[in-house]
């Protein structure tokens, strides 16, 4: 991942979590519960590290300004938009991507028809999970405020909230 | 494309006094936006300051609440304390983005990235906050509503950065927030307003308004109004105040027209009842 | 059965053309880009590469590097596939580049600036163009059309009352989540080097025709593969002709496969989208409501080439007077040039806007009448045995008048509609109120459409036992695997496990038309199981075919007998009989049959704001017979939330012609917090030349919330609007 014009130079005060290589950062991380050590490009969004080099491509590119929601991971437990994150600031932490989901968890949504044509599908299932995860959340918010950083063309969205509903076993999630 | 990676806040501070151009990352969450499409800004140099612990961190004292810089939007919406002392900043915080941008973006970021449209930082400015700049040379403190000096500028020096946000524990007994956006999330304000009155004799009211002038501002007109206790019967009554406080644009999202009508009309209805003079 | 591919893409393993690694026919790929035009019509003077870059290590196509005839193959071959000297719209393809370091293209890219002398463009498809604006024919028009039924002058002389209106609805953007991706390789063939390209599409037989004309090729020498696609909406009905005909001319020029991927800006700014439209009534009425005559003009801005403009509008004025019976009827319909994107496709193709048109009038014509606008609908409501306005006689049983009495019940309209009064007595700036849409949506292409297609679909009888469908139609999140399975499996009597869908590959796989026009489920899913008829019969003894178990074994049994041989079961249209059309005078049965629907809308509008808030959606529609009832939902779910996003955020800013706003902040769509839970509820009456009984469901859905909601706007506030997007800036001064 070359960038043959920019001037990628490097941090000379290295810190605990990275060391420099050849114009790139090197940082150790924690994806999907495995210890990952890569030499990154500064300009490198964490989106296109999964993607194109770590070969993890669930998470989705939907607009790269981090209004879709297509690109959603999880960094240290909270939903983060991949597409908005340098590399590099994810030194030290932990990253889930949608592949650290069990498929075998995934039936309630599909009998709700969570997903049509699947391109915001894995955003949307790692923001749900994260929510089934931390479902305490729920006092202070309703599940389409929760979702709503997940765009979807297809669903209208109420396959994707019948669907969540129904995974975590809570009746009301939608409007109050 | 160059990162500085400080170690701690001191360190960052040596960094941004030998080069005057850094540019402070926290949260990313402005930065990034069609980053692949920007090549040209990935010549620059940056300084990441999401690392330094030390400026993770909020603090309740007697006075005063104070937001590390790199408090994120979520860290609020956690916090037991605030809901009840500081209303506002929960209100304002889940309007920003949704949860992936509030777990991510920063209050210090918000200020410093300086746009009008800010969501922060109108709270901020009702519950006048101030900002802490700190340098080599030290630290000193910046009423937020004196911060800015025009469209994305402000008073601080390149070899500053902000380091908290300091927020006056203080009684209010009218606090109310409006976000206006095109959409009920993932929205960018078509025009803001955040009001407190402090309890104290005589109250002081504090009216901000964002998304309607080059930065976030404080209504130096309305509030004299509401201060006059200046008899008001309809939204129009306030016409000529917020002709004089804010200079809105038409643009994509939104038009003059709409901003300045619509602020009128937020202003009076929030404000109906709330002083005899208003009704 | 559920989604035969959902546990796929709800676990992120489904892989989409630019998630797959770059191995295999995609080794040594390069990245390709697009250079655009930077205004909206005029002269090329030079392409200028920018200085610091090697360009003899970028790969550069233009127009000279076409090997046929630089046309992008569709009803007028007017559109270039890379412009030639000339620019019609802002953003048009002038020249490709392509280079293996994306990030290095990128900066190549936005060096390039491509030099013109601006010609002063049309812009306003709505006022007539000046003489320096005209560019094509002495008006600039498209196409024009007619539809005539009755006398509708000697109408309006004797009429009670006559109520005109004028209605405008705006551009809409698809927004599929997945970007228009694509990429090419070549192959050795038989007959010589094939060019493959494989990418994100809903007509794979539109892109190899476009292909062989532009590429001067024969089927032999091109193939296209569909790749699991995110999202269509009929953005990637015409548009994928396009980026494949890039792909290709940079693969051939490269000699190395190529891939494009549009980033989500150029996909919004770049491609096709809905056409915006102006739509005029004039209609006479008796003093119960009864229409007496309906005169329509219909105005659609077509764009800067012809594109598919003819076919929606027609479509758009053959649904412009609403499901109402009518005796005196005169539309008169125009697509006009302007140097704007090229309009195209979009779910409902022409029909939300004449019916936004109709509906919101049939309540402006109640309110003139002081009439419930209930009551005029009903009175006016086609029965069987009456006819359209193309002289269509409506037939098959749909009793649309307890269709809306239902949708009434089931939305609680009454009960909203009182309590809406009540609560603006007392609220001091919040205003509710319900609206109604009545709809109808032919199915199917239009007129003689699905004869001229000749759509065939074959099946395979595998060695295993297995039927494999063999179809162009493909799955872009609408269903079509999993409703061709049930389908199929239906048909032959067997598991549903047994049946397998075949990817579209056109050297695999017939013509079985595009994936457009609510087609596939009761047009293709028709032809799925006359070819299973035509396997069972082939294989039967005595006329009698086979089903299930028998004629499984009886498939094994040939193979065993006929190894390595293939064998197929196959079908080709027929039209349901009595379907006749006179396309030349547009009289006749425009459509083999409609689906109806009624939907209800219950809003609230912030008069501080001007925001509009949609509270409660009911949604019914009469769509033949339900396959599959979770897929058939999320059709009409997603279809009214998308209708949602065009009747009140989803506005085009345009500068010189070119999208401003072609980002997903500032172009809004609904999010989960904007929608309440939308209400669906189906009327089944079987349709017998539909396959499984079905009737078209994907763009009824899109036809009524707009007008509903606006009706609704108006009972809540009095407010009179006939424009969408209703924005709050937009109904503001109305309040």
């Amino acid at each position: 991942m070359g960038f043959a014009t920019s001037q990628s130079s490097m941090n000379h005060q290295s810190t605990q979590s990275s060391a420099t290589l050849n114009g790139t950062i090197a940082i150790r991380f924690t994806l999907n519960g495995r210890e990952v050590e890569i030499a990154v490009d500064p300009t490198e969004r964490l989106l296109d590290t999964l993607r194109y080099r770590l070969n993890l491509p669930g998470s989705k590119e939907g607009c790269g300004e981090g209004e879709c929601g297509a690109c959603t991971v999880t960094i240290d437990d909270l939903p983060a938009n991949s597409c908005l994150v340098p590399t590099f600031q994810v030194r030290g932490c932990n990253v889930r991507t949608i592949e650290s989901i069990p498929t075998s968890s995934l039936q309630p949504m599909l009998e709700t028809g969570a997903t049509q044509c699947g391109a915001c599908t894995p955003g949307v299932v790692v923001t749900a999970n994260w929510i089934k995860e931390h479902s305490s959340v729920l006092a202070s918010h309703t599940l389409r405020a929760l979702m709503a950083g997940n765009l979807c063309r297809c669903t209208g969205y109420d396959g994707i909230i019948d669907g969540l509903e129904k995974w975590i076993g809570n009746p009301k999630g939608g409007r109050p | 494309m160059n990162v500085l990676l400080p170690n701690s806040l001191a360190e960052a501070c040596d960094f941004c006094a030998k080069q005057p151009d850094l540019i402070p990352l926290a949260g990313a969450t402005d930065l990034l936006v069609h980053w692949p499409l920007r090549q040209a800004e990935h010549d620059k140099t940056y300084l990441d300051l999401s690392k330094l612990q030390e400026l993770r961190t909020i603090t309740w004292s007697a006075n005063s609440l104070t937001l590390g810089a790199l408090t994120t939007y979520w860290d609020v919406l956690q916090d037991p304390r605030a809901k009840s002392d500081f209303p506002l900043l929960i209100e304002s915080a889940r309007q920003v983005g949704a949860i992936q941008i509030q777990s991510r973006g920063t209050w210090a970021g918000n200020i410093a990235n300086g746009s009008p449209a800010a969501d922060g930082v109108p709270v901020l400015m009702a519950y006048d906050a101030s900002v802490a700049l700190t340098s080599k040379s030290g630290t000193r403190s910046v009423p937020l509503h004196e911060y800015y000096t025009g469209y994305r500028k402000s008073v601080r020096r390149s070899d500053e950065l902000i380091s908290a946000i300091s927020i006056p524990l203080r009684r209010y007994d009218f606090a109310v927030f409006h976000k206006v956006g095109a959409r009920r999330a993932q929205a960018i304000t078509k025009i803001g307003l955040a009001m407190t009155r402090e309890s104290a004799k005589p109250a002081t009211w504090r009216v901000v308004a964002n998304s309607v002038a080059a930065t976030v501002k404080r209504c130096a007109a309305v509030e004299n109004l509401l201060h006059a206790g200046a008899p008001i019967r309809k939204p129009e009554d306030f016409a000529a105040a917020i002709a004089s406080d804010v200079t809105p644009i038409d643009d994509i999202r939104s038009t003059a027209d709409y901003r300045r009508t619509v602020m009128a009309r937020l202003l009076y209805h929030s404000l109906k009842g709330v002083s005899p003079a208003i009704s | 059965m559920h989604r035969l591919e959902g546990l796929s893409k709800l676990s992120g393993a489904e892989r989409y053309l630019d998630d797959e690694p770059l191995e295999g026919a995609l080794k040594g790929c390069l990245w390709g880009m697009t250079v655009r035009s930077p205004i909206s019509r005029g002269k090329i003077r030079r392409i200028a590469y920018g200085a610091g870059f090697d360009w003899s290590k970028f790969v550069v196509v233009e127009p000279g590097d076409i090997p046929g005839p630089n046309e992008t193959y569709l009803i007028e071959n007017d559109q270039p596939v890379l412009a030639p000297g000339y620019v019609r719209h802002m953003h048009e393809a002038v020249a490709l580049v392509a280079h293996e370091d994306r990030n290095l293209l990128r900066r190549a890219a936005a060096s390039i600036r491509v030099e013109v002398d601006a010609d002063p463009p049309a812009l306003d498809f709505r006022v007539a163009p000046r003489a320096d604006q005209i560019q094509r024919g002495s008006d600039n028009l498209i196409k024009k059309l007619q539809i005539k039924k009755g006398d509708v002058h000697a109408a309006f002389a004797n009429a009670y009352k006559i109520v005109e209106g004028e209605y405008e609805t705006g551009a809409q953007e698809h927004v599929y989540i997945e970007n228009n991706a694509m990429s090419a390789w070549i192959e050795d063939g038989p007959n010589g080097d094939v060019v493959v390209v494989r990418g994100s599409m809903q007509c794979p037989y539109y892109v190899l025709n476009a292909l062989k004309h532009a590429l001067g090729r024969d089927e032999t020498r091109v193939r296209v593969i569909q790749a699991p696609t995110g999202g269509g909406f009929g953005g990637k009905e015409d548009y994928p002709s396009t980026i494949a005909l890039h792909c290709a001319l940079l693969t051939l020029k490269a000699k190395r496969p190529v891939k494009i991927i549009y980033d989500r800006s150029e996909d919004m700014a770049a491609t096709t989208k809905r056409h915006p439209s102006l739509v005029r009534h004039k209609t006479a009425v008796d003093k119960s409501g009864k229409l007496l005559a309906q005169q329509i003009e219909v105005i659609l801005d077509g764009g800067a080439y012809v594109t598919l403009s003819p076919v929606v509008l027609s479509r758009g004025i053959i649904h412009a007077a609403g499901p109402y019976t009518c005796e005196n009827v005169l539309i008169e319909g125009k697509a006009v040039l302007t140097n704007s994107v090229p309009y195209g496709a979009f779910r409902g193709f022409g029909a939300p806007q004449t019916i936004f048109a109709c509906e919101r009038h049939m309540d402006r014509i109640a309110h003139a009448l002081g009439l419930d606008p209930i009551e005029v609908r009903r009175i006016n409501l086609l029965k069987d045995g009456q006819t359209t306005s193309t002289q269509q006689t409506i037939s098959g049983g749909t009793d649309r008048h307890a269709l809306l009495n239902e949708t009434l019940r089931v939305s609680a309209y009454d009960k909203h509609k009182r309590e809406s009064e009540a609560f603006n007595k007392t609220h001091p700036y919040l205003r509710r109120g319900i609206g109604i849409a009545t709809v109808l949506h032919g199915a199917g292409f239009t007129g003689n459409g699905e004869v001229y297609l000749n759509s065939k679909v074959d099946v395979g009888a595998r060695p295993d036992g297995k039927i494999e469908v063999l179809a162009a139609s493909t799955e872009m999140g609408q269903g079509t695997n999993t409703v061709f399975t049930r389908i199929a499996a239906d048909a032959a009597g067997y598991d549903t496990a047994d049946v397998v869908v075949g990817v579209p590959d056109t050297f695999r796989v017939p013509n079985s038309g595009p994936t457009v026009a609510s087609r596939t489920v009761m047009v293709v899913g028709k032809l799925v199981e006359r070819a299973i008829d035509d396997l069972a019969a082939q294989l039967g003894q005595n006329g009698k075919p086979l089903r299930g178990p028998s004629l499984k074994k009886a498939i094994t049994d040939w193979h065993t007998t006929n190894p390595g041989k293939e064998l197929k079961g196959r079908a080709t249209y027929t039209p349901p009989p009595n379907v006749k059309f006179d396309d030349k005078n547009y009289v006749g049965d425009a459509y083999a049959t409609f689906a109806w629907g009624a939907c209800v809308a219950h809003v609230e509008v912030d008069l501080r704001t001007a925001a509009v808030r949609v509270l409660d959606f009911t949604a019914m529609q009469d769509i033949g017979k339900v396959i599959n009832p979770v897929l058939a939902k999320g059709q009409v779910q997603g279809g009214v939330v998308q209708a949602i996003g065009w009747a009140l955020s989803e506005e085009f800013k345009f500068k010189d012609g070119g999208m401003l706003n072609n980002t997903l902040t500032n172009y809004i769509i609904p999010t989960s917090d904007d929608v309440p839970p939308i209400r669906v509820v189906f009327h089944e009456n079987p349709y017998p030349f539909g396959g499984g009984g079905a009737k078209g469901v994907g763009e009824l859905p899109m036809d009524g919330p707009a007008p509903a909601i606006l009706n609704a706007v108006a009972h809540a506030t009095g407010a009179d609007a006939r424009a969408i997007p209703l924005t709050p800036e937009h109904l503001l001064p109305l309040l």
